[in-house]
């Protein structure tokens, strides 16, 4: 296959070569892979025919790596290093995960993020979850006869900062190139409204494995806008199983299970969840490790009964929303179910009740995340410039610093629509202080300890002054994945010193780097070959972009800057002729610093011209 | 070089969305213009191209929202046209209030603290309804003195009294949001 396809001078409108590109929708209990195919957004099924790849990691003594079914299969046999539903403990210390005492594994309090214990060494979830981005990678890879240009990832909308960092992580060290990670909700809203041709306010209900969201979308005119998000990062369909389990060990007297059983319970909870969609009663038989065995009947009205509480705790969090809005329950147009518990009766029906409405299930609950996010991943890849629709999305948590006494300062508040930045100016106390510690949280409390702490770090080099002389600027920047970057900066009297830092959840690109390393997947020739096709796909990418860019605005260039511009590319080109990634990335960078002026040019014109074209429509209308 | 020719459009938000600077504001074509401009400059227009375009793509897409979200809400729409103007709002520091208007304050929180006290639903979201008509006139004043008299003085201790106002607010939706968990 032609890796690239470079248009000559003065040809660049040339059709350009489709650029594969992946939505994954990386669940708690199952995920999956999608991509558009000739304009339709398609799942991509297993050599089996499956699209679902159940998200459980098995290791193995000898260091191979099941994934999906097959370590499904074994999870109730080798339950320790059998890993399912790792999303629980994506950017999750110990203290954050409640019911640790009824999971089989053995965990390790790892600074930041937990880790687990298995025949193959420990294990961080950003490891296992790259397992299972790399079997979808492979999926799709094999299906679309290519190399990736990269994938889309959905996270819940309710995840943190930390949360969202593993997540990205997690594909890197799977070998993907994330092109966004988006919202699971508003890549439900895409695949529904761009189906259905919604307009208006819609309420996208999501309650999937281990995560619950509820965003509020406005949708016109092409753009989906998020007004309000909220959820619990914490509850999903797995509570509900273990609402059955708990209710199996009262009924039996059971307690104190070993692994394997408490496994194998777990998984006919799960089963009689699932018949009890269909079904107005179930049996749950099995028989322990022991010899006992386990034969009870389990109504429909029972379960709505213990698990009336589950439900509950997602109607708050919609209430929440909606205040947040400013909308009130009869300006909902429409409420789209997202994530397989949305299947159960219960929820159906206290969602129904709180709207009023019949809630919306036309796409299937499982998949259309993935449909959503492989629809996104397309134009993102640049395969469809000329789209028409557009995402506003937001941060669903507010973002503040440490303040005196143990409080926080909001710097962003939750709901703000992203990409966002905001300074806050703080000041020295003492005279001749010369340091400052910042300390950055994530949460809605008023004090501290109740937030989310996601990064420290300190500002050295203030020149000693009298305090309350000093001027600290902090920024916070919150880029299109949601993700945080937070400077300082000094400024007084022309002395200025700043500093930049990832949220302590994430792994550096030296770790993960090491890691990738580590795998032994990667052997170091496979390594350099990677790291030359990136850059001749990156290379290529901007060239072609630079070709486009000339044809279409190039009069705002006099003779001599596009003179400039073009030696540039000539320059490039030469370069990837050889072999060399650093020349070819120095070459590449070198015409980007060219081009930037232009490129500043032609967005002012770009804004320009949508504002005139707007003031045509107003006098047309 | 590149950073004047990134914000050379930055001469005020109002300017950005092709609209006159006033406190009484079509909200409608701010929206419209609000979507027009980012369907060009959002980071998701972007992705596919250079470092260069993306960079200028989040710093303008950042910018914009800023902008919106300044215009849109009355209270900082205010307070950035007195900044145009050249006039403070100084709401942190300047704290001389009226006694008539320190008086209402009083009453305002008492009526919230016994209503809370009393876990008194209705009484709070009457509460929350009196209020939004309370806000709804004094930005009907802000309006005359900002966009009629040019009172730029009286306006600014208008925006100290309505973010007081706000204040209140606020404090209503916390407790509503307390007695429905």
């Amino acid at each position: 296959m032609a890796l690239l396809q470079i248009a000559e001078p003065g040809l660049s409108a040339a059709p350009h070569q489709h650029r594969l590109a992946v939505g994954i929708d990386l669940g708690t209990t199952n995920s999956l892979v999608a991509t558009v195919r000739s304009s339709i957004s398609v799942v991509l099924n297993d050599e089996d025919g499956r699209a679902l790849l159940p998200s459980v990691v098995r290791y193995l003594a000898g260091g191979e790596v099941e994934v999906g079914y097959a370590a499904q299969a074994m999870q109730s046999v080798d339950p320790h290093n059998t890993v399912v539903s790792a999303k629980r403990f994506m950017g999750r210390g110990v203290r954050d995960i409640a019911d640790v005492t009824n999971l089989p594994y053995q965990f390790v309090d790892a600074p930041g993020m937990v880790q687990l214990k298995t025949v193959a060494g420990v294990k961080s979830p950003v490891e296992v979850s790259a397992e299972i981005l790399k079997a979808l990678r492979a999926r799709a890879e094999k299906s679309l006869g290519g190399e990736l240009v990269g994938a889309v990832i959905t996270v819940p909308a309710y995840f943190d900062d930390a949360q969202r960092q593993a997540t990205k992580d997690a594909a890197k060290l799977a070998g993907l190139n994330v092109l966004r990670l988006l919202n699971e909700p508003t890549a439900a809203a895409v695949a529904y409204g761009l189906d259905n041709a919604a307009e208006g306010i819609y309420v996208v209900y999501d309650l999937g494995g281990g995560t619950f969201d509820v965003s509020i979308l406005r949708l016109s005119r092409g753009v989906f806008e998020v007004l309000a998000t909220n959820g619990d990062s914490a509850l999903g369909g797995d509570d509900f199983d273990h609402r059955i389990y708990c209710w199996v060990l009262e009924q039996t007297g059971l307690f104190a299970l070993n692994a394997q059983d408490t496994r194998l319970l777990l998984t006919r909870a799960r089963e009689a969840k699932e018949e009890l969609t269909f079904h107005p009663e179930t049996r749950i038989t099995t028989v322990l490790s022991n010899g006992q065995a386990v034969d009870l009947l389990l109504t429909s009205k029972l379960f709505s009964e213990i698990t009336l509480s589950l439900v509950n705790k997602t109607l708050a969090p919609t209430k929440k929303a909606l205040r947040d809005a400013n909308l009130g329950i009869d300006e909902v147009k429409g409420v789209v179910m997202v994530g397989g518990a949305t299947r159960m009766p219960q929820i159906q029906r206290a969602v129904g009740k709180f709207f009023g409405q019949e809630p919306l299930n036309n796409l299937d609950p499982d998949k259309v995340v993935a449909l959503g996010a492989a629809i996104q991943a397309n134009v993102l890849a640049g395969n469809r410039s000329g789209d028409e629709w557009l995402l506003l999305d937001v941060i669903p948590l507010s973002l503040g610093l440490e303040t005196m006494g143990g409080l926080v300062e909001k710097v962003i508040t939750r709901n703000s629509t992203i990409p966002v930045a905001r300074a806050q100016e703080f000041t020295t106390y003492k005279d001749g202080q010369t340091a400052m510690s910042i300390h950055v949280v994530q949460g809605e409390r008023e004090l501290v300890s109740d937030c989310r702490s996601l990064a420290k770090f300190e500002l050295r080099g203030i020149p000693p002054m009298a305090a309350g002389a000093a001027r600290v600027r902090v920024t916070f920047q919150v880029d299109a994945d949601g993700l945080l970057n937070v400077s300082a900066r000094e400024k007084n009297s022309g002395v200025e010193a700043s500093v930049m830092v990832k949220p302590s959840y994430g792994l550096s690109d030296g770790e993960i780097a090491d890691m990738l390393k580590a795998s032994q997947q990667y052997a170091r020739d496979d390594m350099d070959a990677r790291n030359l096709r990136e850059q001749q796909v990156d290379a290529g990418r901007i060239l072609e972009a630079v070709a486009a860019a000339l044809a279409e605005d190039g009069e705002l260039l006099n003779a001599a800057e596009r003179d400039k511009i073009e030696k540039h590319m000539a320059a490039l080109r030469v370069t990837l002729e050889g072999h060399a990634p650093q020349a070819i990335k120095n070459a590449a960078e070198a015409l980007n610093r060219a081009t930037e002026s232009f490129a500043g040019r032609r967005m002012n014109r770009s804004v320009q011209q949508a504002l005139a074209g707007h003031k045509l429509e107003e006098l047309e209308g | 070089m590149s950073n004047m020719a990134i914000f050379s459009l930055e001469k005020n938000h109002f300017a950005l969305f092709g609209l006159a600077p006033a406190f009484q504001l079509d909200l409608t074509q701010l929206e419209h213009s609000y979507r027009d401009i980012q369907a060009q400059v959002h980071p998701d227009k972007h992705a596919h191209l250079g470092d260069v375009e993306r960079r200028l793509a989040m710093q303008w897409s950042t910018h914009v929202n800023e902008a919106y979200q300044t215009l849109r809400q009355p209270l900082a729409r205010a307070r950035y046209l007195l900044q145009l103007n050249g006039v403070e709002s100084d709401e942190t520091s300047n704290t001389a209030m009226s006694p008539a208007f320190l008086m209402e304050q009083m009453e305002w929180r008492e009526a919230i603290g016994d209503a809370k006290a009393a876990e008194a639903l209705p009484e709070l979201e009457h509460l929350d309804g009196r209020l939004r008509a309370e806000l709804r006139e004094r930005q009907e004043k802000l309006q005359q003195s900002l966009d009629v008299a040019h009172d730029f003085a009286q306006a600014a201790e208008q925006v100290r009294e309505l973010k007081f106002m706000e204040k209140l607010r606020e404090e209503i939706h916390h407790a509503l949001e307390a007695l429905e968990n």
